[in-house]
Formats: structure tokens, C-alpha cells, sequence
């Protein structure tokens, strides 16, 4: 072969090779990129959201029900005091919360833990951060007797609500035209109210239903650091991102938490339950005893793997997150929040 | 008198052996953080094993009425039973994971 030619056949080989090999690299790329697409697509299947709220057998939905709990929801004559009503430590505007580290209860007493949302409260298994509750009709009588929160032994509230004739006419509505009020139906109709407060579409939703637009590329990252390196998807899973379990997350406080009602099994000492993350942004400041003030210390927290102790659960682990991966789990946070319409204030009967 | 007598007890074993014979035993696996049934109904007297045939620690634990019981904690490759002593509707559940739940109707 003389000189150009072979320079040709050089040249010609050098592309040949090159195309080969982007050909190659291009498809490998396509191959990873749909496989990580196809991942992406089963994870999302796993947090659709449910198309009705579940009622009980025993305490099915009206709309009159419905109303009379959330009259009695807005009252704060049900506290001894007449000063707190549920929607005190339980308000729209925070969220379902309300905003403090603490509940605060009768005579402004600071409380042991910081006052959950009711958010999707319909879907919950047990109730409060101790879950010793099993149903919403049980734990919507636990604050008002409690005599540090709102201090109302309930033969005492049914004899102040039956002398309201608004009242007896609003649980006539919803109890089949009886007038008479008994603690069971006031448990019934405020849990009846408490289950239609559910979450609306959050961007995260959007994009669960294939709007590509509706996260930012740094959620997407932080969604699938979610469900994978992070790990936050082992507890925080469902379209309500909790298991309903407890776990100790390794926080500095004496709190036994569900320890305390089930003192034979090492691992719920110091164990709360998974609060869910809807709406999340709006609910600081965060964990059960208030100590984190943003999602951004969360996520530091998490990082970090928590207290080192016999109760800690397996699945915290110290995550080695750069900093770049923690602010894009704060984003997948942030698109967790729905643009709820406003909650309209109710007329108390007199 | 003595026939009688000794009539009596063996009638009063036979009783006892019977009744022991009719009692029965369910056996409910815990896998994939779910029991293996959601309602079971049993006669007064009658055992459930609960066996952990999963790779977390599990638990059971009943809160309804007249049927609390608490088996603490029960490690993965374990069984334990329990016995329903009373007639009735029993809730029973995972502390631990308490979507875990199963109902137990006593009869």
C-alpha cells in the first residue's frame, strides 16, 4: 500500500472505530438511562394516591355527621378553660399542627411532645406518636379528658352541650333525628370530620401521573435518593410516606415514646411513629419532641444515623450525603405540599 | 359406691381428655410484615401459634376488651401460642408494625 492510500485506511479505520465505539457507548448510555427510567416507573407506581377516604362499618360518612364534627372540632368550649377547641393544637393554618416544638394544654402547660398533624388521619392504623390509640373515634376523646390538654371530663361537656340548643339539633341531623348527645357520638362525628382532611395534589403527584414538568431536575435526584441511598423510603413509604410503624431514630430525649406501653420489646424504647411527610414544609418545626427547626437539619440528622443505642433501628445508618444530595432531598420534600383551598371557619351554635 | 365413684372419675377424665382433644391449633405465619390471615374463628380453648418467618422482629398484642395480651418480643425463626380462653371479638396486631393485624373471632 503506498503512502496516501495507507493514510486513507488510517483515517478511515480511525472513524470507523470511533463511530463503533459511540454507537456502543451511546446505546450502553440509552440502555442505563431506560433502565434507570423503567426503575423510576416502578417506584412511582408505589405512590398513587387512593381515590376514596375509608370510613368504618361502624361509623360510615354523612355529610351531617360531618358538619357536627367539625362544629365541635372549632369549639373550645369543649376545654374546661372554653380557651381550646381540637383546632387549637390541630390548625389549617399550620398545617393541621400548630407550628410549636410543644403542644400546649390547659393553663398553657407545655406538653411532653410536639402536636402531630391530622393530615390523612383516615388512612393512619394507630394514633398519636405512641400509637396508643386504635381508631380516631378512641383518640378524639384522649385530648379533652386529658387533664393536661383540654381538661373536660365528658360528663361534664355532654351536660354543657346538651344545654345548647344548636347542638341538639345538629346531632339530631346526624344521628338519625336523636337529640341526645353522648360521648360516643361526639367521638364519632369529630373522627367522621378528621377523615375528610386529606392532602390535595401536590407537584409530586403530577409528576407520579406524568407531567415530566412538574419537579424540578434537583426533586427528581432527591426522589430517587429518596428510595435509594438515602434510605428514607424504608420507613417513609406509601403515598402518605409512612409505614404506620415506630422506630427510634436515634434522638437525644428520655422519651420511651411506644417503650413505654410495650416496655418487653428493646426496639420500641425511644420509638415513635412515622409521621407522614405530606405537606411537610409547612409542619416545622420537625421529629416528636420539635428539636429540628427546618427539613435541611433533617436531613443532617438522618446523615448523621442518630444516638448509637440497643433500641436505634437497623435502618439507620450513617448516609454520607454531599451536600448537593441533601439540598435535593429538601426539594423532593418541597414538592410533597398541595395547594389546598382554604378551610371555612364555622358558625358555633349558641 | 365405689363402682360409682370410679364410674364418675373415669366420666370426668374422659370429659377433660375430650375436651383437650377438640381444642385446636391455627397456625398463622408473620411474612413480609403481614399475618398469613386476616380473620380466623376458633371455639373457646383453642391456640394460635404465631410463627415469625420473617427477618424482623415481630410482636402480638390484643387491646380489646377482656382480651389483652402481650407476647413481647418475638425474634425472627421463633413461634409462639396463644390460647383464647373467652368468647368474643379479638383484634390483635403488631406493635411493632401494626398494619400487621388479624381478627380473631372466639366462639
Amino acid at each position: 500500500m503506498n503512502g496516501p492510500s495507507l493514510k486513507f485506511a488510517i483515517v478511515l479505520g480511525c472513524i470507523l472505530g470511533f463511530s463503533a465505539y459511540s454507537l456502543a457507548e451511546s446505546s450502553s448510555n440509552q440502555a442505563e438511562r431506560k433502565g434507570k427510567d423503567d426503575q423510576v416507573v416502578v417506584l412511582k407506581a408505589g405512590y398513587e394516591r387512593p381515590t376514596e377516604i375509608p370510613f368504618p362499618e361502624d361509623n360510615p360518612f354523612s355529610a351531617a355527621k360531618a358538619e357536627l364534627g367539625k362544629t365541635l372540632y372549632f369549639d373550645p368550649r369543649l376545654s374546661r378553660s372554653n380557651m381550646q377547641s381540637c383546632a387549637s393544637c390541630h390548625s389549617p393554618s399550620f398545617a393541621w399542627g400548630d407550628g410549636l416544638a410543644k403542644g400546649v394544654g390547659d393553663h398553657m402547660h407545655e406538653l411532653g411532645r410536639r402536636s402531630p398533624t391530622i393530615l390523612n388521619a383516615a388512612w393512619s392504623e394507630v394514633l398519636m406518636w405512641d400509637g396508643r390509640f386504635d381508631t380516631l373515634e378512641e383518640q378524639a376523646l384522649g385530648p379533652i379528658e386529658a387533664d393536661v390538654e383540654m381538661n373536660m371530663p365528658l360528663d361534664e361537656l355532654i351536660a354543657k352541650l346538651s344545654k345548647i340548643e344548636g347542638y341538639r339539633e345538629l346531632f339530631a341531623a346526624a344521628f338519625q333525628g336523636d337529640r341526645d348527645i353522648t360521648a360516643d357520638k361526639i367521638a364519632m362525628a369529630i373522627a367522621t370530620y378528621e377523615r375528610t382532611i386529606v392532602s390535595g395534589e401536590a407537584p409530586f403527584d403530577r409528576w407520579v401521573n406524568a407531567d415530566r414538568q412538574a419537579l424540578s431536575t434537583s426533586a427528581e435526584r432527591g426522589f430517587e435518593l429518596f428510595n435509594g441511598k438515602a434510605r428514607c423510603a424504608a420507613c417513609h413509604s406509601g403515598w402518605r410516606f409512612t409505614d404506620d410503624s415506630f422506630h427510634d431514630i436515634g434522638l437525644a430525649d428520655d422519651d420511651l415514646g411506644r417503650g413505654t406501653e410495650f416496655p418487653g420489646i428493646l426496639k420500641m424504647q425511644h420509638a415513635f411513629k412515622t409521621p407522614g411527610l405530606r405537606n411537610i414544609d409547612q409542619r416545622a418545626p420537625y421529629m416528636h419532641d420539635g428539636s429540628l427547626a427546618t427539613l435541611a437539619e433533617v436531613v443532617e440528622h438522618y446523615d448523621g444515623g442518630g444516638i448509637r443505642r440497643p433500641s436505634l433501628s437497623d435502618e439507620m445508618k450513617p448516609l454520607d450525603l454531599t451536600k448537593q444530595e441533601k439540598r435535593d432531598l429538601v426539594a423532593f420534600m418541597e414538592s410533597l405540599t398541595s395547594d389546598d383551598e382554604p378551610v371555612t371557619y364555622v358558625q358555633l351554635p349558641r | 359406691m365405689i363402682e360409682k365413684m370410679i364410674a364418675a372419675t373415669m366420666i370426668g377424665a374422659w370429659l377433660v381428655i375430650s375436651a383437650a382433644a377438640a381444642a385446636d391449633e391455627i397456625v398463622i405465619t408473620q411474612k413480609g410484615k403481614v399475618f398469613s390471615e386476616k380473620k380466623v374463628t376458633l371455639q373457646v380453648g383453642d391456640t394460635i401459634s404465631f410463627v415469625n418467618d420473617d427477618e424482623s422482629t415481630h410482636n402480638v398484642y390484643s387491646r380489646s376488651k377482656g382480651h389483652k395480651f402481650d407476647i413481647g418480643a418475638q425474634r425472627p425463626g421463633t413461634a409462639i401460642s396463644h390460647q383464647f380462653n373467652k368468647a368474643g371479638k379479638v383484634k390483635v396486631r403488631c406493635a411493632i408494625h401494626p398494619r400487621m393485624k388479624v381478627t380473631v373471632f372466639v366462639e
